[in-house]
Parts: C-alpha cells; structure tokens; sequence
C-alpha cells in the first residue's frame, strides 16, 4: 500500500520536478529563526575574517560530509532572484554537485548554470574555480574539518585558546617537521594560511594550488562546517597568507603536462589512470573551464576521439611488449 | 555570557507582561506593519547588509518601503527586523524608546529589551550625537570575539559629514565615508575598537533607506 503510494506519488513528480518547488518546506529548506541564526554568525564572520563562528548547525536531509555545512550558508544568503552554481572538486557533474544544485532548484526555485561568469552564488567543495569571479559573486565552501591545529591539538578548548592568543608556533613546527623529513612542505591540500595577519585558518581541502587566489580574492568567502559546526568567512580583498618559511618559501603543485583535453597549461590538473599499464592522462579538475576552453578551440594532446586518445594514451604505435 | 544573561532585561519585561492585567503585553492598536513577505523581503535585506558589511564605507541602498515607527528611518527598522529575534537582547537609546518603538521591536522580533547597553546582542542608537561610548557595548571576549554587540546607528546623512578614508579587509584600496551627526569622540574610540582586535563592536550606519557597514577590522585615516 505504501509501497504503490509512494510510486504514485514519485509518478505525479518526477515530470513536474524540475519547474516545481517542493510543498509543505520553507523557501530554501531552513526555517527563518535558523536562517536569522546563520545569518548573524555569517555577519561576526565577516566582521572577524578568518574567526570561527560557532552556529546551531542543523540536520540536513545528506549525510555529515556531503556538503551540509555550505547549504546551510546557501540557504541562508540564496534567493529567488540568484543563480546557483554547485561545483565538487572542480566538476559540475558529480553526485554531490548534481544534488545539491537540485536541492536548491526544489526548495527555492533558483536558476542554476554551470558557468562560473553567470552565477551569483557558488558552493564549491574543495576547489576555487578557475576563472576568475567578481565583486558581486558569493563563493561558498564546504568545510569538512574547520579547525586547523586539530591534527596537532585534539582538544577543542585548547585550540580556542591558541587562535585567541595567536599562538600558532605549532603549526610552524609542524610544516618544519615536514622540511626536516622530507625536504620541503608536503602539505598539498588544506595547507594553512593566515587571514588579515591574525587568525590561522584552513582554506578547507582545496589543494594548494588554489591557496594564492584566495588572497585580495575579489569575491566573497563563506566557509560553512555542518558536523562541526562552524562558520568562517573571508572579506573581498582580504590579506590571506600561506604559512611559510623564509628559506622554504610557498609553492604550488606544478606539471610536466598540460591538459590533455584543452591544453592549459594554468590550472590545476587531475590525474586520470587509463589502463593497467601506466597509461595516464592528465586532465583540468574544473570541468567547465575545460569545456569552455575546448568550446573556444583550444585543445589538448588527447583532443581526437576516445578511441585516438586511447590509443594515444597507451603508445599503440609501439608494439607492446611480448605482443 | 554577557549577552544571553541578561537579568535587569528580562526582569523588567516580565513584570510589566505579568502585573498589568488586562493591558498586559503588547499594545498593538497603532502598531506599525513589518515585513509585507518576511521570507524573501529578509533575505533581500540580509543580502544587503551583507554587502555592506563585507564592504565597508559603500552606502547600499535598502529598496525598502518598510513604514518605520518615529523616530527610526525605514533603513534602521529593516535592520532590527532582517537580524533580531529572540534570542538577541536588543539595546533602545533613550530617544527611540518610545512605547511605539517597544512595542515595534517586541511584537515584530520577539526581541528581549534591555536596560544596559553591555547587556546587549544588537543596540539601537537613533541619537548619535549621545549615544554611549563604544566601550559601554559587549566586545566579545579573547576565545568568543562573536559575542560582541552590533550596533544601529541612525545618522542625519551619510554625505555630509567630515571626510574619513577607511582602509582594510573588504576595501581594495580605500574607501571614503561622510557620515554626518556623529559625536566628537567618535572617531578616537573606533581607533580604540580597531585596535583590540579580534574584540569589538560592529557596526551599521543607517540613514533614510540607505546603510553603510563598519565592521572592527576598519582601520580610519584623517
């Protein structure tokens, strides 16, 4: 009975679900008292760029991990006249940014895009795109773990005690630990960074080679931490600094290769395994920058055909070995 | 903390709701309307004075027709009505706390209304020239600089003020801000609330229809 109810139902929605908002929910899924709630926090955030805000975070229908943090903050800020943008490590087209970007086309009727230059509001989790945004753009992050130094100090009172004194000698440690055993700073994603010269911060598991947008980024920063419940933000044209030495100053990740699809030779790169032989190709993480890119014309050495770029790929001219 | 023990506030409130019998609570018979549409209208305003505050110096125009009790502007309810709620004690300067006023602020936000400025989330200056020292509101403590009072502060104008070049987070070079009607020590105590940072006050000048924010990160020059 509830088995053919339910079909029913799904039947009567399915078609209409993508111009209708969903009945019985507040615009944006949070009721106004959260909304207000998160909205202050985002305010202090903003007032004290790089301070973590402690907020009433709320269940979200998706599991801790997934982004819950960031919707909260979008479902605070969103409205019926913004486009939204989700993106999850760089692509448009993933489970997390697909769903997300639906929750929102449900329960608050927005336009969504895939394009960087039309949204007003990006949830991104763990990169910053590629092309560059502007003053009237609002980048969200979701953060899985807010807390810097909790690798190096578990307990949550202490840490406190750290940002509120600026004490953070052990992170610094921590990098030169890093220098001593393997000759430069391994940290390649949520590498630390300093906001305004006075709170440490993680810039959430962006890889590092997104960590030089974030500073005078002209854009809006608010990182939002669902499970642990946190809210951070950094003003446009905000100093942000990755910690470094003198002597082993910052560096970003580099390739021997450019994208394989549209040939940049910018961004940051990821790698694809094409077979069990070694055969790899390395293509932009921001898929539609990368798209963009082809569209235009530009293109890489894997640009032909999947079957050409396999082949390409795996050396087909050479014979293999014992073949 | 500071702003959620708020014992002076609160005592009052109850008294008059509980000893005045037949009058008691809210008197709603002039009242004046809030939000026509409090989901979308907050969310507009919100984004606004999001942009103010990550912006500082840049007046932001409200685009709201809120009609506001004397002697608030439409900009400085709007304000009260996008943030306030029950659980922000909310601070009235001795000039707008008229029963109107109260009466606004309680039925529209639920608000706790409170006797002392430092008792208070968000406070309500309509009087500038007189409002309390930066240092009377809550300034957040070292492992909680959030905890810190937001202030409303309703000015003549926003042009006709002397001239103040801002610099900071949120302002690529500088910013410029003429606000009127803000009293001679103004400019010395923001110097001092810039300078406890992380601790502070915020806030967001409210003029007409139009805000501009300031939050402690705002370092003035002139």
């Amino acid at each position: 009975m509830t088995g053919t109810q339910t079909a029913a139902v799904a039947e009567t929605a399915a078609p209409a679900a993508a111009e209708t908002t969903e009945d019985g929910y507040n615009f944006a899924y949070l009721d106004e008292q959260t909304k207000r709630m998160i909205r202050r926090c985002i305010l202090k955030a903003v007032a004290v760029p790089g301070y973590q805000v402690p907020f009433g975070g709320r269940e979200m229908p998706l599991p801790y991990g997934w982004g819950t943090g960031g919707m909260q903050v979008t479902a605070s800020i969103i409205g019926a006249n913004d486009t939204l943008k989700v993106i999850d490590q760089g692509a448009d087209d993933t489970t997390n940014a697909v769903n997300i970007r639906r929750f929102f086309a449900r329960t608050a009727d927005v336009e969504t895009t895939e394009t960087t230059g039309e949204a007003s509001i990006i949830q991104t989790r763990h990169r910053v795109p590629e092309d560059p945004m502007t003053e009237d753009q609002i980048l969200v992050l979701q953060v899985p773990q807010p807390e810097p130094l909790r690798s190096l100090e578990p307990r949550e009172i202490e840490c406190r005690k750290m940002h509120a004194y600026k004490e953070y000698g052990l992170m610094q440690v921590s990098l030169y630990e890093d220098i001593a055993r393997f000759g430069e700073i391994a940290t390649s994603y949520s590498y630390p960074v300093m906001v305004n010269d006075r709170y440490l911060m993680s810039p959430t598991p962006i890889p590092k080679f997104d960590n030089p947008k974030l500073d005078s980024y002209p854009a809006l920063q608010l990182y939002g931490a669902g499970r642990e419940k946190r809210i951070y933000a950094i003003p446009p044209y905000t100093k942000v600094k990755s910690l470094d030495f003198d002597d082993h100053p910052f560096q970003v990740q580099q390739w021997e290769e450019n994208c394989a699809l549209c040939g940049a030779e910018d961004t940051f790169l990821d790698e694809v395994i094409l077979d069990d032989r070694g055969g790899k190709m390395y293509v932009c993480s921001d898929s539609h920058y990368c798209a963009r890119r082809r569209a235009e014309g530009h293109s890489g050495k894997l640009s032909g055909s999947a079957a050409a770029a396999y082949a390409a790929a795996v050396g087909a001219d050479q014979p293999e070995k014992g073949a | 903390m500071a702003l959620t023990s708020t014992p002076n506030g609160t005592t009052v409130d109850k008294t008059t709701v509980l000893s005045s019998g037949a009058r008691a609570g809210i008197d709603t018979a002039d009242l004046k309307p809030g939000l026509a549409d409090p989901v979308h209208e907050s969310q507009t305003l919100f984004r606004h004075l999001l942009d103010a505050m990550a912006r500082p110096g840049r007046a932001v125009d409200l685009e709201t027709a809120l009609d506001a009790p004397t002697p608030l502007d439409p900009a400085t309810a709007a304000v009260v009505l996008t943030l306030c709620d029950y659980d922000t004690p909310l601070w009235i300067d001795w000039i707008a706390d008229t029963p109107p006023v109260r009466s606004y602020c309680r039925f529209h936000c639920g608000s706790a209304l409170v006797e002392r400025p430092d008792e208070a989330a968000f406070a309500l200056v309509s009087d500038a020239e007189n409002m309390p020292r930066l240092g009377l509101f809550a300034q957040g403590i070292d492992q909680y600089p959030d905890r810190s009072a937001t202030l409303v502060v309703q000015l003549p104008d926003l042009e006709g003020g002397p001239e103040r070049v801002l610099k900071g987070p949120g302002i690529a070079t500088q910013a410029v801000l003429r606000a009127g009607g803000l009293p001679d020590w103004f400019w010395n105590d923001w110097r001092l609330n810039a300078a406890q940072f992380p601790l502070g006050v915020d806030i967001f000048f409210t003029s007409g229809r139009r805000i501009v924010g300031l939050p402690r990160t705002v370092l003035v020059e002139g």
